[in-house]
């Protein structure tokens, strides 16, 4: 409901077709039912805003870039004023602004784990053979650095990944480019194992089959659920102790009873598939294993809720989990696994798959219902919580991949005996990222209460035998420990007590020979990029941070800023909206703490 | 256009502020309560005729039990709460997200209060570098009609531009928030230029706006040539004669020039939010 | 919303619509062009220009019909229902969608929504009125709410948009023919006693003219005389061509007015005001019914004076000598002890409660939200709301096949009126003097955007440049009637005038466009 103003730009015949197919089966904002007769209005705009990600993701597959005719027919059709539509666009990195020079767009990580390992030598050496570069956030394929995605025109993104062992080059990637068919080898040093519970299935089953998935036990915990009926499930989630893997660790029994208790209606379940967090990449191994895992417990967790549709919001840059997870969001509908009468029940559940555009931020459960409406990926004020003003402003679960998949184990075992693996409130398994320089990174399960020396070893150790330096524990939100944390045991107790988090699972070690102040630079970098701009503290304290952090990598310190930091840090922790501004010193000030600047700001 | 008083009576709930048992009705923010009990308390993206969007930050107090500061403005105070608005934290929050905003807008054409505050938290925003050295929005003024100037650099992005151009008033949706992070900032689609964009002219932008970043151009040449002075000027309020709504009028004159036209925020016809007529109609009056 | 473009004309009362809908109010908008207040609508219904009274009666049969009249209101609260009942009748769905031109579908479902809505309002503007039916257009829109008893209550009624900030307060200070001050009718011997008292000066309860029985009069030289406050006649009037020429034929024409209008070219002898809202103090009264105070923020320019004083010092030079100097607090305390429904406004409450709205008839009344509600009370007091069975008649000035095109006008946003007011701001969206027409009428006629074309009525002929627009009906042609001096619009207006207000038929021109070959053939 606006007043709606076009420029003159036309959209091309493709970019028409893209946005006409998109909008075919709810139809356009208004309708002109006869020469004196047109319906439009509140509602129907109201209804439609919520295509507009996916139809920004149309028009840049089609054209290369959001056009400005593209944005004003897509506009037009869906009734949104065209600077808002702008504002949107522009919110996310993996659109572009201008016409494409060239068909495919390269982004090359040059994060914290890449560039240990290279980005910046593979970004100079694809610039030079002519390509279009741009560096990026972690790619979350850290285990197979330095990693890269690449964007293309009217066809398919790729992700581009080295043979086993040998670090990426430019003629791999321009492999890649000609030969277009690199499906990621799964690399998942567990495989197999007895003991894993989460990963089963990871690399042993066809990703692509529903009937293999179903032979592995695939789709008993669905029925078990619904014979047991909703509340009886949350009773058994409660009863397990399952905390939320997505960083906070809330427990997800109370969260999804909050939810089933809401008189409000329509509900909505929501899975955060958005894994940006620097060094995270285990939600993106089990999409990429075990698809339909994911699919089967987001249904559980509906039918728990009362829900009947389910949004899975997944990162942007990850192409091969989307395919995969389309895939098996069509196989289940297929065998009735999803639609209505749910494996002959009485509950009806669906899943709509968005796909997230390049911003970090978009994993704060606020901002992804944001961006799910089509409004910029901007975080809430809370309270109110998702529980009672989630998606829609409707009442809302949401949780993370890992999480929602324990509750396969769950039901199977019962929650009592679940809750007996790990220790105390830590219960369960968990999956750790680890990175860096250790002998096998991947994904790796394990038991709560393992000690971090456990943890890195069971990836083969210091590469080169390699003296730590640091390890960066729970991503760029978590902070920095040393070798003197290596006892530590990784339960939530613990880790709270020493004053670190487990954050998403990452586990990225530094040798002595790595470029430590170089990496909190990028760390603070990643932040002033990253922070979507709405608190003052947070859109200009990442900078000012950034700043203060890269006078010290050029030896021109001012005498101030260490306290600067700390104000900084004081001020974005206690003032900014969201939990970016929380956290985005908390790495950067154990870093000095710790030492790892070798001298004092 | 009748406003209907709607609803039960709602109940009340008693709170501690600065040490003080105060009572209050359930739905007030702290920012309501603050203002009842006369606690000044600043604000930049706050108004009384818009949605809160608290981004600015400004207004924190701290709130036992938080882990954070909360926002006074859209904060809705619960029954016991125990809140203190002038505590260390408070005005270490406060100052330092002045500073921030010093050190990369031009404050210099603040309303009156915002600089008032700046000198209350004692603001000096030196010690994060010069200006040409560390990130700024500094930018030339946009001048693309004879009405009125967008001069972004004294922007702090409080977005109550966008929520008077949309949803709190116009509904035109003119201008919106595009890019991230410290990129981001207020334009039009595309950043065409305001006469080709849905802009309607109604000021409402420039009614809200706390730094002077959008300004009527009369006043934008009064400044740049010196002749500006809001200490001579008076202030008288009339009803608009372009149509039969009722519209109060405030019209700013400075030397028997009307100079700039608001509208009382206050005012349930207007909430203080006009028309391009009601707004810069009045250049005949001057003729 | 009907026959009202409140985005553009009434902007600010438009903030208040939107903020219903945005609260998930619905709103139908009837009106030729797909306007941009239509284009916030959940329907929009594109009737035949002068068919409103059509569409009103088919609604009225299709809320009988489906059994949605509010039998307890109408039982109770108004009178001859039977009666219109049987006038509607013909108005069948089909009859009706053949004489507006909207489809059988569209008038179900405004009628069904009107009629099933909790509460509902119809508001309108000039629309409605400047039309030669222009009464009965507003007694039609009438009879739908008595229907469906949307009046009288909280956020139901009928609402009419002024188009001047005191028009309202006009009529309430017996600018009227009948009326005195607050609606009392000035043939009342009792009332006007008391206003004779207070006025120290007698006055006969005989009526005035109203403005076309005034040119009426002037063409029959029983009208020598005329002294005209704060209005551009000879721009305005439909058919302005008649209108000028009536002035002409004045002996003495007075012309108290802010600007050097036309009419005040035509004068003999010429007042400069203040300007009402800027330059002077007072009060004005909104559509609402909301007095507030005016107050004067610049000194009038040169020799123009207070319109009080001119008035208080022509009186003086007519010989009265009771009339002395009085200021407008002391008018307006005058008018409470006269005015009953503005007793309890006082001059201080009007300055500090921003406004307040009649009646108040004593000081600790708060206002009038809204009117009418005695009709729920039970019984009703006073007189029951009666129905009116209105006939439509088409616009006078008759399509032919000589003047094929319906050309009707209306306001944007940025301009008001005759222009002389907001004409002299820059505004960047003013679009200036286009004849707006369809894209396939500008197709027939082999004309493009931007070209000048010859615009011709009954009654005279224009060049105007030609703005085509996808949205409108084919056969209508729309214009402002903002830029007298570029385009004199109104030569090609209607003077056909409503019997019952005298308001002129500006809303329905029959016209032809004719593509000029060569410009030196103009
Ligand atoms: C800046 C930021 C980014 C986040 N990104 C993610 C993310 O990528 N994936 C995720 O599951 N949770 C993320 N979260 C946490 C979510 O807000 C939310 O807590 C989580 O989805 C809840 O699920 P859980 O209870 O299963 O952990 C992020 C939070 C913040 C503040
Ligand atoms: S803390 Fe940062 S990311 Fe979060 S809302 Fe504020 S600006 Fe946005
Ligand atoms: S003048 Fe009005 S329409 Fe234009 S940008 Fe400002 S608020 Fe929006
Ligand atoms: S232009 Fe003014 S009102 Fe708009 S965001 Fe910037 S400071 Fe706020
Ligand atoms: S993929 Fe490069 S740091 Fe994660
Ligand atoms: S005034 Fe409260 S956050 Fe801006």
């Amino acid at each position: 409901m606006s007043d709606l103003k076009f420029g003159t730009e036309e959209p091309t015949a493709e970019e028409k077709t893209a946005i006409d197919e998109l909008s075919s089966e709810i139809g356009p904002a208004e309708i002109k039912l006869d020469e004196r007769f047109v319906v439009g209005g509140r509602t129907r705009v109201k209804d439609r805003r919520r295509l507009l990600l996916p139809a920004l993701h149309e028009l840049q597959n089609t054209a290369g870039w959001i056009s400005p005719g593209g944005l004003n027919y897509a506009c037009k059709v869906l009734g949104i004023p065209p600077a808002e539509a702008y504002g949107v666009a522009t919110f996310y990195h993996l659109f572009s602004h201008e016409p494409p020079e060239v068909k495919d767009l390269i982004h090359v990580c040059d994060d914290v784990a890449c560039r240990l390992v290279g980005a910046e030598t593979l970004i100079k050496d694809l610039k030079d053979s002519g390509h279009k570069v741009k560096p990026s956030p972690c790619l979350g394929q850290c285990e197979r650095a330095p990693s890269v995605l690449i964007q293309r025109t009217n066809k398919k993104n790729l992700t581009a990944v080295a043979e086993s062992n040998n670090s990426l080059t430019a003629v791999n990637v321009e492999q890649v480019l000609t030969s277009e068919t690199v499906t990621p080898q799964m690399t998942l040093p567990q495989k197999g194992s007895e003991n894993l519970s989460l990963l089963s299935r990871v690399g042993v089953v066809n990703p692509e089959s529903i009937e293999e998935y179903v032979k592995l036990n695939g789709y008993d915990a669905l029925k078990k659920a619904l014979t047991i009926g909703p509340d009886k499930v949350i009773e058994e989630v409660t009863a397990s102790k399952l905390s939320g893997r997505g960083g906070a660790a809330f427990p997800t029994g109370v969260k999804w009873r909050a939810v089933a208790d809401q008189v409000g209606r329509p509900r909505h379940l929501v899975c955060n598939a958005d894994e940006s967090e620097p060094g995270t990449f285990k939600d993106r191994t089990i999409m990429e294993g075990d698809p339909f895992a994911v699919i089967e417990a987001m249904t559980i967790a509906g039918f728990s809720i009362g829900a009947e549709q389910g949004w899975l919001y997944l990162r942007g840059e990850y192409p091969v989990a989307a395919e995969r997870l389309e895939n098996a969001i069509r196989e289940a509908r297929k065998n009735g696994f999803l639609g209505k009468n749910i494996a002959g029940s009485e509950f009806n559940f669906d899943i709509q798959l968005y796909k997230g555009a390049g911003a970090y931020i978009c994993g704060e459960e606020t901002a992804l219902f944001n961006s799910i409406e089509g409004f910029r990926g901007e975080p809430r004020n809370k309270p109110p919580f998702p529980t009672t003003h989630g998606l829609f402003g409707e009442p809302t679960a949401i949780n993370n991949v890992e999480t929602l998949v324990n509750v396969l184990s769950i039901l199977a075992l019962g929650g009592d005996k679940y809750a007996m693996q790990g220790t105390g409130n830590s219960t369960g398994t968990r999956l750790f990222c680890l990175s860096g320089r250790v002998v096998n990174p991947g994904v790796y399960e394990h038991p709560f209460g393992v000690t971090l020396r456990e943890v890195i070893e069971a990836a083969g150790g210091v590469t080169d035998s390699k003296k730590i330096k640091a390890i960066l524990l729970g991503g760029a939100a978590g902070s920095f420990v040393t070798s003197d944390h290596l006892d530590l045991p990784m339960t939530l107790e613990d880790t709270r007590e020493a004053g670190v988090s487990l954050g998403s699972g990452v586990v990225m070690v530094f040798d002595e020979s790595d470029d430590l102040p170089d990496t909190v630079r990028r760390i603070a970098q990643f932040f002033r990029d990253e922070s979507c701009g709405q608190c003052v503290p947070c859109r200009v304290g990442t900078v000012r941070q950034e700043e203060v952090l890269a006078r010290f990598t050029r030896n021109a310190s001012f005498d101030t800023d260490e306290e600067l930091l700390e104000d900084l840090s004081t001020v974005m922790k206690d003032a900014s909206i969201c939990g970016l501004g929380h956290t985005a010193s908390g790495a950067v000030l154990s870093a000095i703490n710790l030492g790892l600047l070798e001298r004092t700001l | 256009m009748n406003e209907i008083p709607v609803g039960a009576p709602r109940s009340q709930i008693e709170v501690q502020i600065d040490g003080k048992q105060v009572k209050a009705v359930e739905g007030a923010t702290i920012l309501d309560i603050c203002q009842k009990e006369g606690i000044d308390t600043p604000t930049l993206c706050w108004a009384e005729n818009l949605t809160p969007v608290n981004v600015c930050r400004v207004c924190v107090v701290e709130v036992e039990g938080s882990r954070t500061l909360v926002p006074s403005c859209s904060r809705p105070a619960e029954d016991g709460m125990v809140i203190s608005t002038d505590s260390e934290r408070v005005r270490k929050s406060r100052k330092l997200v002045y500073e921030l905003l010093d050190s990369s807008v031009d404050m210099d054409r603040s309303t009156a209060e915002v600089k008032e505050w700046m000198e209350h938290y004692e603001v000096d925003s030196s010690r994060m570098g010069s200006k040409n050295e560390i990130a700024t929005v500094a930018q030339p003024p946009k001048i693309q009609d004879s009405l009125y100037v967008r001069d972004y650099e004294r922007c702090i992005l409080c977005y109550k531009c966008v929520e008077a151009c949309g949803e709190d008033a116009q509904y035109t949706f003119a201008i919106a928030t595009a890019g991230r992070g410290f990129d981001a900032h207020i334009s039009t689609e595309f950043d065409v230029s305001l006469p080709d964009s849905a802009c309607v002219y109604c000021g409402n932008c420039i009614g809200v706006c706390p730094t002077g970043a959008l300004v009527f151009k009369t006043e934008h040449d009064m400044r740049e040539e010196g002749t500006w002075n809001e200490e001579t000027q008076e202030v008288t309020t009339t009803v608009c004669s372009f149509c039969g709504v009722g519209c109060n009028l405030e019209l700013h004159v400075q030397d028997e020039k009307i100079v700039k036209v608001t509208s009382p925020a206050d005012h349930s016809v207007t909430s203080g939010h006009l028309c391009i007529k009601g707004r810069f109609g009045w250049q005949h009056v001057q003729s | 919303m009907w026959g009202s473009n409140a985005r553009e004309a009434h902007p600010i009362y438009f903030h208040h619509v939107l903020k219903g809908l945005s609260n998930g109010a619905k709103m139908w908008a009837v009106d030729p062009r797909r306007t941009s207040s239509a284009k916030f609508a959940d329907a929009w219904l594109g009737l035949n220009v002068g068919t409103d009274i059509a569409l009103a009666n088919g609604v009225a049969r299709e809320i009988i019909h489906a059994g949605l009249v509010n039998e307890e209101f109408i039982e109770n609260a108004t009178e001859g229902y039977e009666e219109f009942k049987a006038h509607v009748e013909p108005w069948t769905l089909d009859i009706t969608s053949e004489v507006t031109g909207v489809p059988n579908e569209a008038i179900v479902d405004l009628a069904h929504g009107y009629a099933t809505a909790p509460t509902a309002q119809i508001l309108w503007t000039l629309g409605i009125t400047e039309h030669h039916t222009g009464v009965d257009n507003v007694l039609a829109l009438s009879n739908l709410a008595l229907l469906t008893g949307h009046v009288g209550r909280p956020g139901s009624g009928l609402v009419p948009l002024r188009g001047q900030n005191n028009v309202q307060g006009g009529g309430d200070m017996g600018a009227l023919p009948n009326k005195l001050p607050g609606f009392q009718d000035v043939d009342d011997d009792n009332i006007r006693a008391r206003f004779e008292k207070t006025w120290k000066a007698e006055f006969t309860g005989e009526h005035g003219l109203n403005l076309t029985e005034m040119f009426e009069a002037m063409g029959q030289d029983t009208l020598r005389a005329v002294w005209v406050i704060g209005e551009n006649p000879a721009d305005s009037e439909a058919d302005v061509k008649h209108a000028r020429a009536m002035l002409e034929r004045l002996e003495i024409l007075v012309v108290q007015d802010v600007f050097m209008t036309r009419t005040a070219q035509m004068a003999d002898v010429v007042f400069p005001a203040a300007l009402g809202w800027a330059e002077s103090d007072g009060t004005a009264t909104s559509s609402e019914r909301r007095v507030q105070r005016i107050r004067a923020a610049v000194p009038p320019p040169g020799q123009a004076k207070q319109e009080i004083e001119i008035i208080s010092e022509m009186a003086k030079r007519l010989g009265s000598t009771t009339w002395g100097n009085p200021t407008p607090q002391e008018l307006w305390d005058e008018l409470r002890t006269l005015s009953p429904m503005h007793g309890g406004m006082s001059w201080e409450r009007l300055e500090t409660e921003g406004g307040i709205q009649w009646p108040c008839p004593d000081e600790d009344h708060p206002g009038s939200l809204f009117l009418h509600g005695r009709l729920w009370e039970r019984p009703i007091s006073g007189r029951r709301a009666p129905f009116s069975c209105v006939e439509h008649r088409p616009p006078v000035d008759e399509l032919t096949d000589e003047f094929p095109i319906r050309l009707t006008t209306g306001r944007v946003l940025d301009s008001y009126n005759t222009g002389v007011q907001s004409g002299k701001f820059d505004s960047p969206i003013r679009s200036g003097d286009a004849l707006e027409i369809s894209s396939e009428d500008a197709l027939t006629l082999n004309v493009v955007d931007g070209e000048t074309v010859r615009v011709s009525s009954r009654r005279g002929s224009i060049l105007m440049r030609v703005k085509t627009d996808a949205e409108l009906q084919v056969g209508l042609a729309f214009t402002t009637f903002h830029f007298p001096e570029l385009v004199d619009i109104n030569q090609l207006t209607s003077d056909a005038t409503d019997s019952k207000s005298g308001t002129g038929e500006f809303k329905a021109a029959a016209i032809k466009i004719e593509k000029i070959e060569s410009m030196a053939n103009v």
